[in-house]
């Protein structure tokens, strides 16, 4: 293989509940702290020991945080799917395996070159107990790699120490013993370091490793939100974990007293009725779920919709439908949130990109909830929740201040003339003024989901009813104006003052697939082909929005399900041919990688069907 | 929830409360009920009950589900703000609502088909999570909105207005509440206000999940002959065992009603409920004692009323969360957050 220098990925496949999920981000973390940027995917089973497990590693230089769909180096340590794993190999690559047991007569590939180092028999002569032996061949892997790809070995070392900290000090120098004795044999025994290795350089100074639950939950704590209802479901529980854990960290008095309520619901439908509950009363609250949740909460979505009642939910996607690929992730849940609830509903969704954005839109959400008086989705997903993300270093705009929206105070109340009206438009904007429970009897209302007129009041009038589905449509439209606008990358620059010439095509897209589409357009653009691009960050779609679809005669929408649902609901809201909107989709519950879209657009293009 | 605004009408000659109001601030909107409606009554007696509690009607949240007891918070407390969920999901709101405000009295309605059907769940988990409020259940054995479907707390062998028996057995939300450690758990007839109307006091000043399970007869699909949950039934099968006067903090014990020895027990602000026996085999400060009783007199087709249970020392959703004192309805603002994102960074580096 020629050289590949900070440029590679490698898979390792593993079995689950044997240490290696910490063996993986051991390896990742040193490869970071190097200073190159670093992308890693783990890919789990539902289950919490005994099957396949792979975590991808793809060392980047350049900065493509996404899958390259290239395996470069496999670490092939499950005998139960060696074959498969064998056969993953991209022509060139390395085959890395425990030669405890040796293969030669399976490996037959001529475009490989095998690498064997005896881990189970170095370690079980080392360790004498039976855990430890397993915990510690997958550390002695990390030595084995520590010398084929050059890794630093003060790092490896120092971040073992950060892991295990002063309490589990005793743990370092077992684990650096697993670690030499993976280095020793294979700089004994190969020519190290490999063609393909790391390189020191400063590339992720300012930036962070973390997952986009944990900055999801931070946003959440620092927004101010005090009541969490929730029920536990893959993969959204670490964001609740991150919540909990952050909460009791600084918002516990000296006393020890809680200025938050965390409730473990006994299901779906009443953690969202905890959290609109916790909105009725004017807290800032929200609940953290998957796709089979929202399925459940739908009744009181469209409670809140036409209620007008604030809410956050947080839809961390996994693959669906039904129970579906629970710890694999998709984008099959864009519809479902989107119009979530019977009848005439539709509700403010943002879709961030990676976990620096599900950190600054779960604040934005909060906002918009209460700006609006209607519950808003976070719509992340398995990737960006759970997947650790070089990302850089989380900011707080100083400047922030929370909005609460049109609420009435005691003095407002107390200077009303005449009775407080829930439901009126008097800034024209949709948007009415509420009350809150407990602060004047003047502000009393009735908050029902039946019909009402704007008055408040029940009624069953035709007129009644549907003036106030009309002010709800007005108040859907503008929110187009407060949303996140769309991220949009023109491929040709702009000459001074004047918008830039369009491309004839364009790519569309949302959330985490935005690192692959990326990707892809710079390896397009070297080919001699040049796209805009443009990445909707909410729905409704906002004015960008249309105006980049208007634009090019073409628009290649790329999204992970099966069903183009991101396609459906630009034909639907924007009134796009269904023609012009072309159709990238990616849904085996891989995240999707560059070469994915790369390919997709150059055959479309080599079809001939766009000059 | 249809209703029809009622004029506030004034009489000087009605007595006031320790605010100045009298009953007539305590109402609400005119009931679109059946005329003779169990659930009517009930409404009277909550505002009997917070007039002479002398609440502020502000401070009080009215919450219900779907069906027709969840119609009337739209009919007493019209200063109160009210909310009316989705079926059977009104312990959810109360708890998520209590969550943000522990400050209000809060008052959920729910009938057979709401608390032991559809939200049997939410029910059961409210009681478990001991959350403060008063939980009336206005249970007369039919789906009224739909038109007369058995709910699941008809009796066995009861008849339904088409002629149809019950077969399959009743849930009883008094023996669920009290297996689930609820710590105040009544059963009262809409009927009898003067038992009821102490009840409620009583349930509003306990600290945690107050249950009062209320026969209410659906006067348009169930007070036929056969039935269980009629008029002329629970009137026949009645059996008050207990008797409780709520007596404020301050007020003196009234002169002795009823037979048996007063028995007083004092709510967490002060306040007392005095107890009376009226049958003497009965101890509504053990647990397992109220089971065997009520499981004797259910043999019996007994409908035994009064306060069945209660136990003063539970700890409350606030208690167990250790929450701070006060409402966490502002947002909580924190003054340091890129000290705290710094910090909780340190290790993501």
């Amino acid at each position: 293989m020629s050289r590949r220098v900070n440029d590679f990925t490698l898979k390792l496949a593993t079995v689950n509940g044997t240490g290696s999920a910490s063996a993986n981000s051991l390896l990742m973390k040193a490869i970071f702290r190097m200073g190159v940027p670093v992308m890693g995917k783990n890919y789990f089973p539902s289950n919490i020991q005994g099957l396949p497990t792979w975590y991808e590693i793809r060392v980047t230089e350049a900065g493509y945080l996404t899958r390259s769909g290239r395996v470069d180096l496999m670490v092939a340590m499950n005998p139960e799917t060696f074959g498969k794993d064998y056969a993953e190999i991209t022509p060139g690559g390395y085959l890395l395996y425990d030669s405890t047991w040796p293969r030669t007569r399976e490996l037959t590939r001529d475009d490989v070159q095998v690498i064997g180092v005896p881990l189970a028999e170095m370690v079980n002569h080392q360790f004498a107990d039976a855990r430890t032996r397993i915990l510690m061949k997958n550390i002695a892997y990390v030595g084995a790699l520590a010398a084929l790809l050059d890794l630093d070995m003060d790092v490896i070392e120092d971040s073992l120490k950060k892991t295990f900290g002063k309490k589990k000090a005793k743990l370092v120098d077992a684990n650096m013993q697993a670690v030499k004795l993976g280095l020793d044999y294979t700089r004994e025994h190969y020519d190290c370091p490999l063609p393909l290795h790391v390189e020191r350089t400063d590339l992720t100074e300012g930036h962070v490793i973390i997952d986009g639950n944990t900055t999801a939950a931070l946003g959440a704590m620092l927004a101010g939100a005090t009541v969490g209802a929730w029920y536990p479901i893959t993969p959204s529980t670490s964001l609740m974990d991150a919540f909990k854990k952050y909460c009791e960290k600084y918002r516990t008095n000296a006393d020890g007293q809680r200025e938050f309520c965390i409730i473990q619901a006994e299901d779906e439908l009443a953690a969202i009725g905890m959290v609109m509950g916790a909105g009725w009363m004017g807290a800032r609250a929200f609940t953290p779920t998957s796709g089979p949740g929202i399925s459940l909460m739908n009744e009181f979505i469209s409670f809140g919709y036409y209620t007008e009642l604030p809410a956050v939910l947080f839809d961390i996607q996994r693959v669906g439908p039904s129970t579906g690929m629970p710890t694999r992730t998709q984008q099959g849940d864009l519809t479902e949130c989107a119009y979530a609830g019977h009848g005439d509903t539709r509700h403010i969704c943002l879709y961030p990109a990676d976990p620096g954005e599900a950190f600054r839109f779960a604040v934005r959400a909060f906002d918009l909830a209460e700006h609006f008086q209607t519950p808003v989705f976070v719509v992340s997903d398995l990737d960006i929740g759970m997947n650790e993300w070089m990302v850089p270093e989380l900011k707080w705009d100083e400047d922030y201040r929370p909005n609460r929206g049109k609420v009435l105070s005691a003095d407002q109340l107390e200077q009303l003339t005449g009775r407080f009206e829930r439901y009126l438009d008097p800034d024209n904007d949709g948007i009415p003024f509420r009350t809150l429970p407990g602060v004047h009897p003047k502000g009393a209302f009735f908050t029902r989901g039946s019909g009402h007129s704007k008055h408040g009041i029940y009624t069953e009038d035709a007129a009644e009813y549907q003036e106030v589905m009309d002010r709800l449509k007005r108040k859907f439209h503008t929110a187009r104006r407060h949303v996140p606008a769309p991220m949009i990358e023109r491929a040709h620059a702009s000459a001074s003052g004047k918008t830039a010439r369009a491309t004839r095509c364009g790519v569309l897209t949302i959330g985490s697939c935005d690192v692959a589409v990326r990707e892809a357009l710079k390896k397009l653009k070297s080919e001699g082909t040049e796209l805009d691009y443009c990445r909707v960050c909410a729905f409704p779609f906002t004015e960008e929005v249309e105006r980049f679809l208007k634009e090019h005669e073409i628009v290649f929408v790329v999204e992970q399900n099966r069903d183009a649902q991101l396609r459906g609901m630009l034909m639907v809201e924007t009134e796009t041919s269904a023609e012009r909107l072309v159709s990238i989709l990616h849904y085996n519950g891989l995240p999707i990688a560059s070469s994915h879209v790369e390919n997709a657009v150059l055959s479309y293009l080599d079809r001939g069907q766009v000059a | 929830m249809s209703h029809i605004a009622k004029p506030v009408a004034h009489h000087s000659a009605l007595p006031k409360n320790a605010l100045g109001y009298t009953v007539r601030d305590y109402e609400g909107g005119m009931s679109t009920l059946c005329a003779g409606c169990g659930h009517d009554s009930i409404t009277a007696a909550l505002i009997q009950a917070c007039w002479q509690l002398a609440i502020e009607p502000h401070k009080v949240a009215k919450m219900s589900g779907i069906g027709c007891s969840s119609k009337t918070p739209a009919y007493f407390l019209r200063q109160a703000h009210g909310i009316n969920a989705v079926h059977g999901r009104m312990p959810s709101i109360a708890t998520g609502a209590n969550a943000a405000n522990r400050e209000l009295y809060y008052i959920g309605v729910s009938g057979d088909g709401d608390s032991l059907s559809i939200g049997f769940g939410q029910f059961a988990h409210a009681i478990r999570r001991n959350v403060d409020m008063l939980y009336l259940i206005e249970n007369n054995g039919v789906y009224g909105l739909t038109k007369g479907q058995f709910s699941a707390s008809a009796d066995i062998g009861s008849r339904a207005k088409k002629g149809e028996i019950n077969e399959q057995p009743p849930i009883d939300p008094v023996l669920t509440a009290l297996s689930l450690g609820c710590g105040f758990v009544a059963r009262s007839f809409s009927g009898d206000k003067e038992q009821l109307v102490p009840l409620i006091e009583a349930g509003l000043r306990h600290r945690g999940f107050a249950l009062i399970d209320v026969v209410s007869p659906c006067v348009a699909f169930n007070d036929h002959e056969g039935s269980t949950k009629s008029y002329a039934h629970t009137r026949e099968f009645y059996h008050p065992a207990i008797h409780a006067d709520f007596i404020e903090p301050k007020a003196e014990i009234r002169t002795a009603y009823g037979r048996g020895k007063p028995m007083p027990v004092t709510l967490h602000d002060g306040s007392t409920i005095v107890l009376r026996k009226i049958d003497v085999d009965h101890d509504p400060t053990d647990r397992s004692r109220a089971f065997a009783y009520l499981e004797r007199h259910r043999e019996a087709n007994e409908i035994v009323t009064g306060l069945l249970y209660i136990e003063e020392e539970g700890r409350d959703l606030h208690a167990l969360n250790h929450s701070v004192p006060g409402t966490l309805v502002s947002a909580r603002e924190h003054t340091d957050q890129n000290a705290i994102l710094d910090e909780v960074q340190a290790r993501y580096r």
